[in-house]
């Protein structure tokens, strides 16, 4: 009963961040409601008993992607003056694009069946050690794609950085 | 239910000694500054002046509080108070001491032994960047959002070399990241295999470098000397708080002094020994539990009132960094090292466990 | 010419890993400053503990009497004649018939002014007084809230007969100097 409670309280506010960042004008509360929705849904981890998850969740995306999100915004001084003339094509990009994001999503939750919401007991799923064992085991291939995907990123970066010599 | 009353009062304590330590050493800091450049320092209030945290916390209180009108007046004043509630956060996975025992149950002197414990210091620490961040830009002033981005961007890149060099002492841990596993498994076992002392099997014999870097870093997040650029006095007026009066500004400087209590307490738990102290089992024999425990909290205490005298020592010693020299000896140094260190450590481990 | 024998040569050379750490300079100097904390402190409790002035310290001004109680100034201005901040001005007056107690010589200041702003405190108008008269002493000049309150008048400057001031010891100290 407890962590229903506590449940729709986190989902509440991560729905409301999420609608905040997307309909408020000014891009700084976009940035700071959307660190809000980091952190419920960091809580939602927490709730499923992992806290590894959860404060890496933190750490990565609230502690370090946002900071350089807050970063950009604050350096470009956004305002009604400084916007930049949007053109219909790009509206209707758009449109075109959200449309068909709406489209998988509705399509997914089609397939999806709601169940009621339960405390998961405690598996140890959530720890340092089951995530490592599932990463280099199961998950090995993918893991290290991506791990050479953000090797190439990197490398991209210090190419971009250099350039100017 | 004992339990919770228990843990209750454990907060407020803790929450009072680390306002009292922060108070105190903004005190002890003018004092060793003075001592180290052959002055007395404040010596007015009080005996030794010992008020003198007082005064300035009066003194605080009582000035004016300007707001400055062209800025964001709620970021303005949400940004000094993340950045002292996240300060305050951090103690909550520290264990100051052995359990003490009243009427047969036993109360862990710790608020919450959660089994990330070293990542939860590391993300709240990081979250202290909003603070900075928020509170700079709200002021609408150059300065202040010079000295936020100097300090977020300062944060990110030690928080790196940092997490590396932590993942050194885990890999000798057994990979547990709770802090307490890590402070009993100190106070057990011989140094070096062979050195038997109780109580002294502090991972700083093993990892010198790793202590190296961390201690390094933690002086970087602090965003004290050497690496106080984000505030550096001579260049940008006073930092990110350059627009703070009043309390608002006591409540940052405040939590910085809060930040140098922490880390001095994860450094003296992750590296010293925590409550260990040579000689503990022996005390363990002799002397009732309750006794022992109240010891090891002193000790405990006494490493990391000599951390706080250390970070001022250093900070009276050494000037400031350049900021490119800051961010070159933090990616291309202390990285790289914490990462070899790291590999050394774990290309050893697997060669004794075979 | 060698002014000091602490010079140094300056060596451009390629510093040594161990050098290059900064590490052994970090100590060294955390080092030097821990030395510090254990020395003597060179601060006094100032209102309680006062810094003894030197026997020539040059202080706030005084117009002497003599031993009778009499004004030494008579008005020359050679002290505002040498004053290199032009921080003196007088007015001269004759001495009438009964006013013998109050002055020594037929001719006195009736007005002596000196700008304590101006002053830069060199100590040239006690050189050049040839009465006697003027002489800085190691008393500090008040502070003040308004600028023209720092002009000293002859209230200000004239020893009271009650409060003579003693200025044997920058008078010894002088004629060693002079001799």
């Amino acid at each position: 009963m407890k962590s229903e409670i506590i449940f729709y309280l986190l989902s509440a506010l991560s729905i409301i961040s999420a609608l905040v960042v997307v309909f408020t004008k000014n891009p700084i509360y976009s940035v700071l409601s959307l660190i809000v929705c980091f952190f419920s849904i960091a809580g939602h981890y927490v709730m499923l008993n992992s806290q590894f998850l959860a404060i890496v969740h933190i750490i990565v995306y609230a502690g370090a992607i946002m900071v350089l999100m807050l970063f950009t915004v604050m350096l470009l001084n956004l305002n009604k003056e400084s916007e930049p003339h949007k053109s219909s094509l790009i509206k209707v990009a758009a449109i075109i694009t959200g449309g068909l994001l709406m489209l998988t999503i509705l399509a997914s939750l089609k397939t999806t069946q709601l169940t009621a919401y339960s405390t998961p007991a405690d598996l140890g799923l959530g720890s340092v050690q089951s995530v490592g064992m599932s990463l280099f085991t199961e998950y090995l291939l993918p893991f290290e794609i991506s791990s050479i995907l953000f090797m190439s990123a990197m490398i991209g970066a210090v190419v971009l950085a250099k350039k100017e010599r | 239910m004992e339990i919770i009353f228990f843990k209750i009062a454990l907060i407020l304590i803790i929450f009072l000694i680390s306002l009292g330590m922060a108070a105190y050493s903004t005190y002890g800091e003018r004092k060793i500054a003075a001592f180290l450049q052959d002055r007395i320092g404040p010596d007015r209030a009080g005996p030794f002046g010992l008020l003198q945290p007082i005064a300035d916390g009066t003194k605080m209180f009582l000035k004016e509080e300007i707001i400055p009108n062209v800025s964001n007046k709620w970021l303005f004043i949400l940004g000094p108070c993340i950045f002292m509630v996240t300060a305050l956060m951090t103690s909550a996975v520290i264990p100051w001491g052995l359990p003490l025992e009243f009427g047969g149950v036993k109360y862990n002197l710790q608020i919450a032994d959660i089994n990330i414990g070293i990542l939860y210091v590391l993300g709240v620490v990081g979250l202290g960047v909003y603070g900075v961040m928020i509170g700079g830009w709200a002021s609408n002033n150059k300065f202040a959002l010079l000295g936020a981005i100097r300090a977020s961007s300062q944060m990110i890149s030690y928080e790196l070399a940092m997490g590396m060099s932590v993942i050194a002492i885990l890999l000798m841990n057994n990979g547990s990241l709770s802090i307490n596993t890590m402070v009993e498994s100190q106070g057990t076992g011989k140094l070096y295999g062979f050195i038997n002392i109780s109580g002294m099997n502090w991972n700083v014999f093993y990892q010198p470098v790793a202590c190296l870097i961390f201690i390094i870093c933690a002086f970087a997040e602090c965003n004290r000397t050497p690496f106080d650029l984000a505030e550096s006095e001579s260049e940008l007026i006073g930092g990110f708080h350059t627009e703070y009066s009043s309390m608002k500004l006591g409540l940052y400087l405040f939590a910085e002094y809060i930040n140098m209590f922490i880390s001095a307490t994860v450094i003296s738990c992750m590296f010293f020994g925590g409550y260990n102290f040579p000689g503990i089992a022996y005390l363990q024999e002799i002397l009732p539990a309750n006794i022992v425990s109240l010891i090891s909290i002193a000790v405990l205490f006494g490493k990391i009132i000599f951390f706080i005298f250390f970070f001022m020592w250093v900070r009276w010693t050494i000037p400031r960094f350049r900021y490119d020299q800051l961010m070159r000896l933090g990616w291309q140094v202390l990285m790289p090292l914490s990462i070899i260190n790291m590999l050394i450590t774990g290309a050893v481990l697997i060669w004794f466990n075979n | 010419m060698q002014l000091t024998n602490r010079a140094q040569q300056v060596v451009n050379k390629e510093m040594t890993f161990l050098e290059r750490l900064y590490l052994p300079a970090i100590f060294g100097g955390m080092l030097i400053t821990i030395k510090h904390l254990f020395r003597k402190k060179v601060s006094l409790r100032y209102p309680d503990v006062k810094r003894e002035f030197a026997p020539v310290y040059r202080g706030q001004h005084v117009l002497k009497r003599d031993a009778e109680g009499r004004e030494n100034c008579t008005a020359c201005g050679l002290c505002a004649v040498s004053c290199p901040a032009e921080a003196i001005t007088m007015d001269a007056a004759e001495r009438k018939i009964g006013e013998e107690h109050l002055y020594r010589e037929e001719k006195y200041a009736a007005k002596y002014e000196i700008n304590m702003l101006r002053c830069i405190y060199c100590g040239l108008c006690e050189e050049a007084c040839p009465k006697d008269a003027i002489y800085l002493t190691d008393r500090i000049v008040a502070s003040e809230f308004t600028r023209g309150k720092f002009i000293y008048g002859k209230d200000m400057l004239v020893e009271k007969m009650d409060d003579r001031i003693d200025i044997s010891q920058r008078k010894k100290h002088y004629s060693i100097v002079n001799n």
